[in-house]
């Protein structure tokens, strides 16, 4: 498998450790409702099909991206840096 | 009062030399990581040009003057090679002093793309990867930076700690592309 | 027997080898099978399950019979495939799977047993007594069943592991791979043209046909001459691409020493990754055999085996040989071998049209029903409408048509779909993204359509690179139709084999879907047609056919199994090559580590680190008293620790403090500049991360340190808040753990060292406790702490790693001056644990601030990562295990890490545990164990009693419980 780092190109599998869904992105503020927590930490969706998920390219650039990935096919639909991804 | 006694990352260790590859060890002078703050790229760069004769590499490439050299090192960072930081880059950037967090290696001769092609998952044939490119990546197990020198040669960098294990990984690398070279 | 002149190997230089413990002579440009053959050897192993006599039935990568082990000891290599092996001077080469010998297997009793050794008989027969399974049946049955043997020992072999990357990969240097590889690499792409074979041509090599005005062997030779000479193209030989990934990315097995004599520093394997942008696929096709009854005879070969080792090799595989088929194939064969002059005993056509010969007896709309021979050939019986015939013959040619070799385009989940006209299966288009498949693997057989589709695939992958393609005139070559009539399996008495590999018969097959097994998957489970490692190459369309017969339905509704990768076998020593030994993981070594072994410490891993265990000195025989010694030492005067594993990351920009309040639990906004704050990190699920320090060095940079073992993941963390979660904070991280080698100077004489170090003696009033600021030794800028994990008035002081070695040297000497020394872990660890100070044994994932008793450093003034979550029900309270001193009151006075804690008086069971065990060590302060751990409630129960029991030690101690600092509970001496 190979994911395209919006840095630094092309690169192999090994250079990257997943972390989940990008859901992770949407931290709810200190006061949210136990529920907003609860789906943030914990709740993820399963789909077949397009999901994003977040990569980290710590055996390359130090980039956190937002990979769009198809989970029947495997193919990567895009990757944009986690600073500039839509939440 | 005795002195302190500087020791380099690959001492005891190199060179090498196999197959008509070599590795030899480099001193790189200082060396500093420059991080531009929000909104401070264009400044910064041109404080290095002012002040070293470099601007900020773009991503993946390094850029070389008179014996300084500003490779990218980094989403956002640049490591400032063989020259101290001029004070009027601290305006404009995180600099924090890595001239004693990398052992620093030169791979050089015909085979040297065989060797790497062993331990480096990027394709670093001459057409993919030209002077002036300079990566971060993996070196076998280890996160590296690789540059393609001016002379043609690879300089490999990982931290100071694996100097040992990177010396391993290229001898036993060499030690297998010499052995088919002979087959 | 050779046949004089003909072949490709070099009757000049004879290579000597051995089989079975015989000597015998090949060429060079043999197979072990060839050269066999040659010899007149026919039996070369002994069957899987019925160990019934088997020869060679191919002459590829797809031979289920042939298989021996090369090499001796821990050097042998099971498995290998007779046809693929080039023989060279010195091969020693053993047969498989008999006992005591090849030729007298007393294992082929199993054939008698055939009755009850049927599909799913390991379901059957062997049910009952249940007991016996494990203990008889299955052992048994396993070692009468199988393969090579492994040498159980570990591989002394070199493997490699590389990379590379193109523009066009082309999978098979046959007539449509040669093409392909011409046009690409004409139009200029980057071109890597892999075959598992020794030399290009494929097929060529095996027929006596012409390919522009030339032979086709030559023809293939020239143009891959043509191309090893392009600085664009990369021939890769004897390697086979094994499997396809996601995004282009290919698998390839080069075999690199397997055909020289052995040299110690010559891989034996290379597995390649190998990233394509597009693909070729053009690996050709593998002829089908027909299921007869007992058509697995020694001399029985596909019709296609027998014309290679003919043309290619020189070799007539026997004297008489009759050729049976259902396509036209069958008659090329017998022309070939009548040409070279051996005698064709019957052309047996099941065609009714049949074309007759004055060469050789043509039996139209015949088949064969029979054979016999023990340990080989010796005649055959066929079936004409006349009635049955017995004739003699020591070889039989097969030929059933040919299968696609498209296994590559199902490994990404495609199917493939059927063709009619050649009775085969063919891949659909795109059934992996880029890989374009050409010739006969894609249905296209005559050496003319192959070259035609091998150009064809190549102008789509360039026009799809955006790349201009130069015209390419196509070789003039044999452009033959497929004359074939499907025709699977006779019908008789005896066993007709589909699985040469897994011993698998047409009536196995029927016998599946007689029980219900009707899917093909669960045919392929049932029966194991399909999953010897020859993957069903040979089998899998036939017995697809049989069960679809078998199921009334036809052959694309029956469908077919899953192809998986490898294509072929990869060594596991090739996939984890560089990886064992010291390529396992990277070894970091400190910068003290010279001076460090040079006294002898004993170093443990610590993460990728190396650490120094304990120091010992002359006359020390046992590591406690080596640590004892070192403990008071500290108290006592001086240690000095390599504390450079510590994870340092430099914290820079307006917005650090911001930052930091954000991922440590207390506040480090506030920290003035020139002082050190204890922090604790959470993780968002409220659990504890990490602990370390942040030193402010100046108004706008911090140095955070991290613990050794989570330094890369709080750096991931880190990284992931900044980047993914505030990316408005102003914020510049850097790992700077490699650019100062760190020492602890601990002791009550830490300062008086330090004074005759240091360029300027320490203010006192300067110098407070966590105090941290810039010193100079000897001229060298350095940094200076003044921080302590071990409870003593205490620093750590930090140089530029060059100078790691020379101080930690100066220091240990100056220690030593002071009465004392060098300390290693395990008196940290001791140090630590009389302090009641956590490392990972508490955090240990599991643990909150709550129950380390740091509840207190979650500041409620602001945000922070996990606060929300670490306020959940059930993470705070009595009902948590909490952290606790415990020391021993009874009798016994052992404790263990990892024992668990239970009230005196209950039963030590599951539902009775009240906590556990996390550290435990021997204070020579207060001479007595020591432990930390969690105890529930456990802070309102200080003085309390409980029982530690170590289950797996067989460790049962009475306890008091206290609070975990056991040791200057007010801190004096720290402070001091």
């Amino acid at each position: 498998m190979r994911i395209r780092c919006p840095i630094c190109g092309d690169r192999d599998l090994r250079e990257f450790t997943y972390k989940g869904d990008a859901v992770a992105l949407n931290r709810p503020g200190p006061e949210a409702a136990a529920q907003a927590w609860d789906d943030y930490l914990h709740l993820r969706r399963n789909p077949a099909g397009a999901t994003r998920e977040l990569w980290y390219h710590g055996g390359g650039c130090g980039a956190w991206i937002v990979v769009t990935r198809d989970t029947v096919t495997h193919e990567i639909l895009g990757a944009v840096l986690a600073e500039e991804a839509e939440a | 009062m005795a002195d302190l006694i500087a020791r380099s990352p690959c001492m005891g260790l190199l060179p090498l030399e196999q197959g008509g590859v070599s590795v030899t060890e480099l001193d790189p002078g200082p060396m500093t990581l420059v991080a531009p703050y929000k909104g401070q790229a264009a400044a910064l760069s041109k404080a290095m040009k002012v002040a070293h004769g470099v601007g900020f590499p773009a991503a993946n490439t390094t850029e070389t003057g008179k014996g300084v050299e500003a490779a990218w090192f980094g989403r956002d960072q640049a490591l400032l090679i063989g020259a101290v930081p001029d004070a009027a880059l601290a305006d404009h950037a995180a600099l924090s002093d890595q001239g004693d967090a990398w052992a620093v290696v030169r791979v050089a001769g015909e085979g040297a793309e065989d060797v790497l092609a062993r331990l480096i998952p990027v394709d670093l044939r001459d057409s993919a990867f030209p002077p002036g490119r300079s990566i971060r990546t993996q070196i076998g197990h280890m996160a590296g930076a690789v540059t393609r020198l001016p002379d043609g040669a690879v300089r490999l960098m990982v931290f100071r700690s694996m100097a040992g294990t990177l010396v391993h990984d290229l001898d036993r690398a060499m030690t297998h592309c010499a052995a088919r070279g002979t087959g | 027997m050779r046949i004089a002149g003909k072949g490709l190997i070099d009757r000049d230089t004879p290579v000597h080898f051995r089989f079975d413990g015989v000597a015998h002579q090949g060429f060079a440009g043999d197979t072990l099978a060839s050269a066999l053959l040659a010899q007149g050897v026919r039996l070369m192993g002994r069957s899987f399950k019925y160990h019934r006599p088997r020869g060679v039935l191919t002459a590829g990568s797809e031979e289920p019979n042939a298989l021996v082990t090369v090499g001796q000891g821990a050097h042998a290599d099971p498995n290998v495939r007779a046809t693929v092996q080039e023989i060279y001077d010195g091969l020693e080469a053993h047969p498989q799977n008999a006992w005591p010998s090849l030729r007298y297997d007393l294992l082929s009793l199993n054939d008698l047993a055939a009755p009850f050794l049927s599909a799913g008989f390991y379901y059957k027969t062997f049910m009952w007594p249940r007991a016996f399974w494990e203990k008889l049946y299955e052992p048994v049955i396993r070692r009468a069943a199988g393969l090579g043997a492994l040498s159980g020992q570990p591989d002394p072999d070199a493997y490699e592991k590389a990379y590379a990357f193109c523009d066009l990969l082309v999978i098979g240097a046959g007539p449509a791979g040669l093409m392909a590889a011409l046009t690409a690499a004409e139009a200029g792409a980057d071109v890597i043209l892999c075959d598992e074979d020794t030399r290009s041509g494929g097929r060529l090599l095996a027929e006596d046909e012409e390919v522009d005005g030339q032979p086709g062997h030559a023809w293939a030779q020239a143009l891959t001459d043509r191309l090893r000479a392009m600085p664009n193209v990369r021939v890769m030989r004897r390697t086979t691409v094994t499997g396809v990934y996601d995004q282009g990315t290919y698998g390839a097995l080069e075999r690199v020493g397997q055909h020289l004599p052995h040299r110690a520093s010559l891989p034996r394997a290379c597995f390649w990754r190998i990233v394509a942008k597009r693909a070729v696929l053009a690996s050709g096709a593998i002829e089908r055999p027909v299921a007869f009854p007992n058509n697995d005879r020694p001399g029985i070969m596909t019709a296609g085996a027998v014309r290679a080792y003919l043309n290619r090799w020189g070799v007539a595989p026997g004297r008489r040989v009759v050729v049976f088929g259902n396509n036209d194939d069958a008659h090329r064969t017998a022309r070939d071998l009548v040409a070279a002059g051996v005698h064709v005993a019957a052309l047996v056509d099941s065609r009714h049209e049949a074309q007759a010969s004055d060469a050789y007896p043509v039996h139209a709309g015949a088949v064969l029903c029979n054979t016999q021979g023990r340990l080989g050939l010796e005649s055959v019986t066929i079936r004409t409408a006349k009635g049955e015939e017995r004739i003699a013959a020591d070889t039989l040619a097969m030929s059933g048509g040919w299968n696609p070799s498209l296994h590559l385009t199902c490994h990404m989940n495609g199917r493939p779909v059927w063709r009619d006209d050649i009775a085969a299966f063919v891949p659909k288009p795109d059934m992996v993204p880029g890989l374009i498949p050409a010739g006969a693997c894609h249905g296209a057989f005559s050496t003319h359509a192959c070259l035609e589709e091998g150009r064809a695939a190549a102008l789509r992958a360039l026009s799809e690179l955006g790349m201009t393609a130069k015209d390419v005139p196509l070789a003039e070559a044999e452009d033959a139709p497929v004359s074939l009539r499907p025709l699977w399996q006779v019908l008789g008495k005896g066993r007709a084999w589909l699985d040469f590999q897994n011993d698998v018969t047409a009536k196995d097959v029927a016998l599946a879907a007689q029980e219900n097994f009707c899917s093909v998957e669960h045919m392929k489970r049932y029966t194991t047609q399909g999953m010897a490692p020859d993957q069903g190459k040979n089998s899998n369309v036939a017995a697809l056919a049989v069960l679809a017969d078998a199921t009334g339905r036809s052959i694309p509704e029956t469908g077919t199994t899953t192809f998986r990768p490898p294509y072929t076998p990869v060594a596991i020593a090739a996939m984890g090559a560089g990886a064992e030994g010291k390529g396992f993981a990277p070894e970091r070594k400190t910068t003290s580590h010279a001076a460090t072994v040079e006294r002898g410490a004993p170093m443990i891993e610590a993460g990728l680190w190396y650490r120094p265990s304990y120091f010992p000195d002359p006359g020390e025989s046992h590591w406690r008293q080596s640590c004892d010694r070192e403990v008071r030492m500290v108290r006592e005067s001086v240690g000095i620790c390599d504390v450079s594993t510590l994870g340092k990351i430099d914290v820079q920009g307006p917005d650090a403090g911001r930052f930091l309040d954000l991922v440590y639990t207390n506040m480090m906004s506030t920290v003035k500049p020139g002082r050190v704050r204890y922090g604790l990190m959470l993780r968002e699920d409220g659990h504890v991360m990490d602990d370390g320090t942040a030193a402010r060095l100046s108004e706008g940079q911090y140095l955070i340190t991290t613990t050794t073992a989570a330094a890369g993941q709080v750096m991931a963390h880190l990284d992931f808040v900044a980047q993914g979660l505030r990316p408005d904070l102003d914020v510049r991280l850097a790992s700077v753990t490699e650019q100062w080698a760190q020492f602890a100077v601990a002791g009550p004489q830490s300062r008086a060292l330090l004074d005759g170090l240091l360029d300027a003696p320490l203010d006192p009033e300067a110098w407070p406790f966590m105090a941290c600021g810039p010193v100079k030794v000897m001229g060298i800028a350095a940094r200076l702490f003044r921080i302590s994990f071990s409870g003593e008035h205490a620093y750590e002081i930090a140089v530029p790693a060059r100078y790691g070695d020379s101080l930690f040297r100066l220091l240990v000497a100056r220690a030593e001056a002071l009465g004392g020394g060098p300390y290693g872990m395990e008196a940290l660890n001791v140090l630590r644990i009389e302090k009641g100070f956590i490392t990972h044994a508490e955090i240990h994932g599991r643990t909150t601030a709550f129950d380390i008793g740091m509840d207190r450093m979650v500041s409620a003034k602001k945000d922070c990562i996990g606060k929300v979550m670490a306020d959940r029900p059930g993470l705070k309270g009595p009902e948590r295990e909490q952290l606790v001193g415990l020391r021993p009151v009874g009798e016994s006075k052992e404790m263990t890490a990892g024992a668990h804690l239970f009230e005196p008086g209950t039963e030590p069971v599951r539902v009775n545990a009240q906590g556990y065990v996390t550290s435990v060590g021997f204070s020579p302060t207060l001479g007595t164990m020591l432990a930390l751990g969690f105890l529930r409630n456990g802070r309102a129960r200080h003085g309390e009693r409980v029982k530690l029991k170590d289950h797996l030690r067989q460790v049962e101690t009475l306890c008091e419980v206290c609070d975990p600092v056991f040791f200057d509970p007010d801190g004096g001496r720290l402070r001091g």
